[in-house]
């Protein structure tokens, strides 16, 4: 069965075609368009509503790289929620009137069960139950996967996500924004240790986490009068390695408690290399796993909504209701149900 | 501790500076300011990076009887909540890069009606966002925080009368400037 996905919770416009026999044929997002001049000159890249602009081309353009035809496609999932309501509204007014027009199947699927199966799209993939990290600029959380749809939250973030954090912090250290991978490569060049940057909530006998007070705490060192500009790759080295050690001590914890020996992680902080240098080395230590999803499918994309729901349409999941346009801005995960046999 | 350095009447609208040591300084603040609101207030808060605009905020929160987490609204633009007697909308327009992205984003609807509307980073929307009843500036004096609360309508200044109130019956020093 051939699903076409489309994600439009956020910045990105995703779509992909996911192939419950043979796998993801496509995908494509908008950012990697070569063509701007098709949309009549820049799209800016923030503008939610501009998804309206973006999917008719880049649905055309996944299915032709595919040489796939509308009447090809045999199911359309697309991200119901979480996320902007105008931004999901577009998604969703857009898989609902394709399914209508080619009389198939529409799913929707919630943004984050994408992003925590992503990784079962890797040659490698994990097996059920395993804890899955997510961490991204929006979200971090720690979860127990059981399987699709059984999901149980151990822990997330009080205030700040942490891709958050990293962001706003290189915006403190003069990098722009977001800046959180170039934070990370200056990190690279400096050496941890000479700041005493506080490990929030590293001994708070829960999963949760709080990233807004190390931002403060970089602040308060930059504000001083004492800051030399040349120490930043040492107070980015600092900043990162007090994020990653929490990350870590509270994936390692959530996989001990839940007696787990694999992790999953996925979100764009994912494709952090000290995080993963650190989780790989903690977990093989003990003869743990640790799965990451394909590094182009760690930031928001269409293939993993295509894949969601694909494994709920070939479980035998099918549409409740009569096609219309529904979002749910808010929607907890943990409302997930595993996929409902029509 | 809380102190109220210098209430004035001056340019434009009543105005009280606050001395703010510490984190629970700023959610204190943000308790008593949450316990002042009404439906339809619009109120933006100004400040840097780490100032405390979202632990204020929490602290509002907190002051309405919101016992669950408050999450930084970065990238979401608007986090919403509805708390005992209200709508409360919880808007970033950090990531702007334009200020039409407010109206394509379609967050204009959120202000024409009785939700409250506390925002992080106008200046990024502006000119489409309507004026603020309150203005709130938050700075860094030292590793403490000074907020200076602004009214800037007839309901902000009502809004800020009540807030004076509370500051008043709770002992806090209040200096003339």
């Amino acid at each position: 069965m051939k699903v076409l996905g489309i994600e439009t919770s956020c910045d990105e416009t995703g779509v992909a075609v996911y192939d419950t026999e043979a796998g993801l044929l496509s995908h494509r997002l908008h950012s990697q368009i070569e063509l701007h001049a098709e949309y009549g000159g820049v799209v800016p890249e923030l503008a939610s509503r501009d998804h309206i602009r973006r999917l008719p081309l880049l649905i055309r353009q996944t299915l032709a790289s595919a040489a796939l035809e509308v009447g090809d496609i045999d199911g359309v999932a697309y991200t119901a929620g979480p996320g902007l309501a105008g931004a999901l509204l577009v998604g969703a007014s857009v898989a609902e009137s394709f399914g209508l027009a080619a009389d198939i199947p529409v799913l929707p699927v919630h943004h984050l069960e994408g992003h925590l199966l992503s990784p079962l799209l890797s040659a490698d993939p994990p097996a059920f139950p395993f804890i899955a990290l997510l961490v991204s600029g929006g979200h971090t959380q720690l979860m127990r996967v059981a399987g699709v749809g059984d999901y149980t939250l151990l822990g997330e973030s009080l205030d700040d996500a942490a891709g958050e954090a990293f962001d706003k912090t290189a915006k403190l250290l003069g990098l722009g924004y977001p800046g959180g991978p170039q934070l990370a490569r200056l990190a690279e060049q400096g050496q941890a240790g000479r700041f005493r940057l506080p490990r929030p909530m590293l001994h708070s006998h829960d999963l949760d986490f709080s990233f807004s007070g190390l931002k403060t705490a970089v602040l308060n060192v930059v504000s001083s009068e004492a800051w030399q500009p040349r120490d930043a790759a040492d107070l980015a080295a600092d900043f990162q390695q007090a994020v990653v050690e929490v990350l870590c001590a509270k994936a390692l914890a959530a996989m001990k408690a839940a007696g787990l020996k694999t992790l999953v992680v996925a979100g764009g902080v994912g494709a952090n290399r000290a995080l993963r240098l650190q989780l790989d080395a903690a977990t093989a230590k003990r003869g743990w796993r640790v799965h990451y999803p394909e590094p182009e499918l760690c930031t928001d994309n269409g293939a993993m909504i295509a894949f969601a729901g694909g494994l709920r349409f070939a479980a035998g999941e099918r549409p409740a209701q009569v096609p219309a346009v529904r979002v749910k801005p808010r929607w907890p995960l943990m409302e997930l149900r595993p996929p409902q046999v029509a | 501790m809380l102190s109220t350095i210098h209430p004035s009447d001056d340019s434009g609208g009543a105005s009280v500076t606050l001395t703010l040591q510490d984190e629970p300084d700023t959610l204190a603040l943000g308790e008593i300011i949450g316990r002042s609101l009404e439906p339809g207030l619009q109120l933006w808060l100004q400040g840097n990076l780490g100032a405390g605009k979202t632990t204020l905020t929490r602290g509002m929160l907190r002051g309405l009887g919101h016992t669950q987490k408050v999450k930084s609204p970065t990238y979401t633009l608007i986090e919403p909540y509805l708390v005992s007697r209200l709508d409360f909308y919880h808007f970033d327009f950090y990531r702007f890069d334009s200020p039409d992205e407010y109206l394509d984003a379609g967050l204009d609807e959120y202000f024409t009606g009785q939700g409250v509307c506390v925002v992080e980073w106008p200046d990024k929307a502006s000119p489409h966002l309507p004026q603020p009843d309150v203005e709130i500036h938050l700075s860094l004096v030292g590793e403490g925080r000074q907020a200076t609360v602004t009214a800037k309508t007839a309901t902000g200044q009502a809004c800020l009368n009540r807030l004076v109130e509370q500051l008043n019956t709770r002992g806090s020093a209040t200096r003339p400037a």
